[in-house]
């Protein structure tokens, strides 16, 4: 395998200027300094990313990852070190960039394309597949300033893709947009990882780097925490995010959308199903007498599951959503598990939940079973349904212990002396 | 990229296999092109290195010259035949103006207006667009990687396709009126027209870099060109500089330093080109209006030019290259 990019000891400085002066008589009146603070983006980063894999960088906001993203793509310079990149890359930083509002459809993609590196034959080729991408045949010779915003971006991704890079870039931003343009950018993605193209993705999103990197980079003011598996580099990137007093990212930002009625289940590879999900259940007190709980009493899911041949690390995820696919809770089995060596056959898994605090509704539970790189083997979508009443007067999804205290004011007393009156 | 999508066949074996696959991205035994070119991203990029990487995107630069053009005449009924109109409209009125009402008594004056105005032109509406070109582009300069100077470079493009447009309706005033340029100096213009192009390149880039830190730059540059115009012959004739300065005063010095000023070799050849022929009558007899310098004067006027524009580019280049890794930041 060789290597398709090769990050060298790369810094970068910025100068954070506590005002800025652009203009000549600004910098004289200041005597020609400027009052700046160094800042280093980026430390002395060092990795190589092998080509045909999808690696993400992973770091919380103002990191150095998108800095890291942009040096790859040679937008920045770095301030010392080098980045060396084989082959043929294109960056999706922002999609439209460079879009001549007063140009046609057809003039865009042309000027576009070169933008990104195509050569006018490329596009020649490509044109009508462009086009068809974007769904804009009715409009390329409109101009881009009549287009809505949709179609705009359906445009600017439609000419990033076409570029079929040996190396491309991908920023989160490109998580915006409708669902099904989500999509679209998801599957076109998936398709340049089956060609064996090399990718990267910049994310502060766990969850996208687990569903589509192998690997991860772990940036930390400017720093690299470590390259890793993903599962790992992820396990790595929470507890910091604990340590430095952050919550950990809710696991909200699922990529595999939760399916709703009448949508395809989501497809897992028959090649991965190594451990297939047999079905879940719920159990829990007076279960025949009545298909619901009631606020704080206890509940468990359990979940049986086939091990097809022996397998170690594997972890379940459970995750709880509302009937309009908010989640509620994830959390993965990791720690119960960990390691934990599976022999071929049937096993079950059962999650407790000592006090289901969760107010009315009807809530969903979805469980997933990875491999230890962090690969989903497999999926129930949902896995079962449970209800929840509540006797209190609460309103909303959870509740929360309460405690309500009042002190009753004391006749004749100062109002501030009414909050120390004990 | 034809080299890379040929996973096809070693992938597709790999799934007839019922094993599980290592991951779901990886597709074993891909074809590893050899032949992939690198590339470096440091601050450190050789000149030559760069000047390949401008001369790989010379498409995009086409095409930021098309959409210049197509920019400036959007919406327009006549579009790129203003480009035309506007020159003529004004060679005509100097025509007018000079020869009926102010009766100027250089021959032909609009002529000879007209042939330094060409070389002027493009210098000075290059200029102050390549100022603020980097500025004006920062959408793409912050999310694109492409060599920056085709931006300040596309603008001397556009300027090279306005003088071509100007010198189509000088080619058709000469042919309406009857004049002939002196076809012998056709070589000396072109070698003009190539200083001319390198000179404004120079410029052009260093001015949009530096434009970037010190906003001011565009302000001062049109401030400059307008004080600028009265230093160049194009107005009056080199032969009245030459009189005050070398005739009255044996100046020489002084004309030397005039004519290091390299904007007026070029004017100088280009008005021997269009305007050489023409002689004004004293008591009958005809005299050239220009001042008969030797062929071999112009050609070494501007091989010194070619000489310094070319040092000048390399100088604007060099110091484009160390200012333009933090641009991205800077906009």
């Amino acid at each position: 395998m060789s290597v398709a990019i090769d990050i060298q000891g790369v810094s970068k400085r910025f100068r954070l200027y506590h005002q800025k002066y652009t203009s000549l008589k600004e910098r004289v009146v200041h005597g020609g300094h400027v009052p700046f603070e160094e800042f280093w983006a980026l430390d002395d980063v060092s990795a190589e990313i092998t080509a045909g894999q999808t690696v993400g960088i992973l770091g919380r906001n103002g990191s150095g990852k998108s800095t890291l993203l942009k040096c790859i793509a040679g937008i920045l310079q770095p301030t010392s070190g080098q980045v060396v990149v084989r082959g043929h890359l294109a960056a999706m930083l922002e999609l439209g960039a460079g879009f001549q509002p007063e140009l046609s459809g057809r003039d865009n993609i042309y000027l576009n394309g070169s933008l990104l590196g195509l050569s006018t034959k490329e596009i020649d080729r490509r044109f009508d597949e462009i086009v068809a991408f974007a769904e804009l045949e009715k409009f390329i010779d409109n101009q881009v300033k009549y287009y809505s915003s949709g179609m705009y971006v359906r445009l600017g991704f439609s000419v990033a893709v076409s570029v079929e890079p040996d190396v491309l870039l991908v920023d989160e931003v490109l998580a915006v947009g409708d669902e099904r343009f989500q999509q679209k950018c998801m599957d076109r993605i998936q398709q340049f990882q089956k060609d064996g193209r090399t990718i990267v993705v910049v994310s502060h999103s766990p969850d996208l780097m687990r569903d589509i990197c192998d690997t991860v980079l772990v940036i930390d003011r400017g720093q690299k925490v470590l390259m890793a598996p993903a599962g790992e580099a992820i396990r790595v990137f929470r507890e910091r995010l604990i340590e430095s007093g952050f919550a950990a990212p809710p696991a909200a930002i699922d990529l595999l959308p939760p399916a709703v009625d009448g949508d395809a289940p989501v497809e897992i590879a028959s090649a991965r199903r190594q451990v297939k999900l047999l079905a879940a259940t719920t159990a829990y007190e007076r279960q025949d007498e009545r298909n619901y709980i009631e606020t704080g009493e206890p509940i468990d899911v359990r979940v049986d599951f086939e091990v097809a041949s022996p397998i170690s690390g594997v972890q379940f995820k459970i995750t709880l959503l509302t009937e309009r696919d908010a989640i509620v809770f994830s959390s993965t089995s990791s720690g119960a598990v960990e390691g934990m060596p599976l022999d071929a056959g049937r096993g079950s898994a059962t999650f407790a939940f000592d006090s289901m605090v969760l107010l009315d509704g009807r809530f969903s539970v979805t469980v997933e079973v990875r491999d230890a790189g962090g690969v989903v083997l497999d999926i129930l979508d949902p896995g079962c349904t449970f209800e929840v009443m509540n006797p209190g007067r609460a309103v909303g999804i959870v509740g929360l212990p309460l405690r309500v205290e009042v002190t009753p004011p004391v006749a004749g007393a100062l109002p501030e002396a009414a909050g120390s009156a004990h | 990229m034809a080299t890379t999508s040929e996973a096809g066949l070693s992938g597709s074996v790999d799934t007839l296999l019922d094993e599980p696959a290592p991951g779901p991205n990886v597709s074993p035994g891909r074809h590893e092109p050899r032949d992939l070119p690198y590339r470096v991203v440091s601050s450190k990029v050789r000149l030559r290195v760069r000047m390949r990487e401008i001369w790989t995107s010379r498409e995009l630069f086409v095409f930021l010259v098309r959409k210049e053009l197509k920019v400036k005449y959007k919406s327009s009924v006549l579009g790129l035949l203003w480009s035309m109109l506007n020159p003529a409209v004004v060679l005509m009125v100097y025509y007018v103006v000079f020869k009926y009402v102010l009766k100027n008594p250089t021959p032909d004056f609009a002529l000879y207006l007209f042939s330094g105005l060409l070389v002027w032109n493009l210098f000075s509406t290059v200029l102050p667009g390549s100022s603020s070109t980097i500025v004006a582009n920062a959408g793409i300069v912050k999310k694109v990687a492409f060599p920056r100077e085709i931006l300040p470079l596309s603008q001397v493009g556009t300027g090279v396709v306005f003088l071509f447009f100007q010198a189509i309706v000088m080619a058709l005033f000469l042919l309406g009126f009857q004049y002939s340029p002196d076809w012998a100096y056709m070589p000396v213009m072109l070698f003009a027209l190539l200083d001319l192009v390198v000179l404004t390149s120079a410029f052009a880039i260093f001015l949009s870099a530096v434009n970037v830190y010190y906003r001011d730059v565009e302000h001062l540059v049109a401030v400059l060109l307008q004080a600028w115009f009265w230093g160049i012959p194009v107005v009056y004739n080199f032969n009245l500089v030459y009189k005050a300065l070398v005739v009255d005063h044996h100046l020489h010095w002084l004309q030397a330093i005039y004519l290091a000023e390299p904007i007026t070799p070029l004017i100088l050849s280009f008005q021997r080109f269009f305007y050489g022929k023409v002689t004004v009558s004293i008591s009958g007899k005809p005299y050239q209006v220009l001042a008969g310098y030797p062929y071999h004067f112009y050609v070494e006027m501007l091989a010194a030019v070619f000489v310094a524009a070319g040092l000048l580019f390399i100088g604007a280049m060099k110091i484009f290259g160390r200012i333009e890794g933090n641009f991205a930041e800077e906009l």
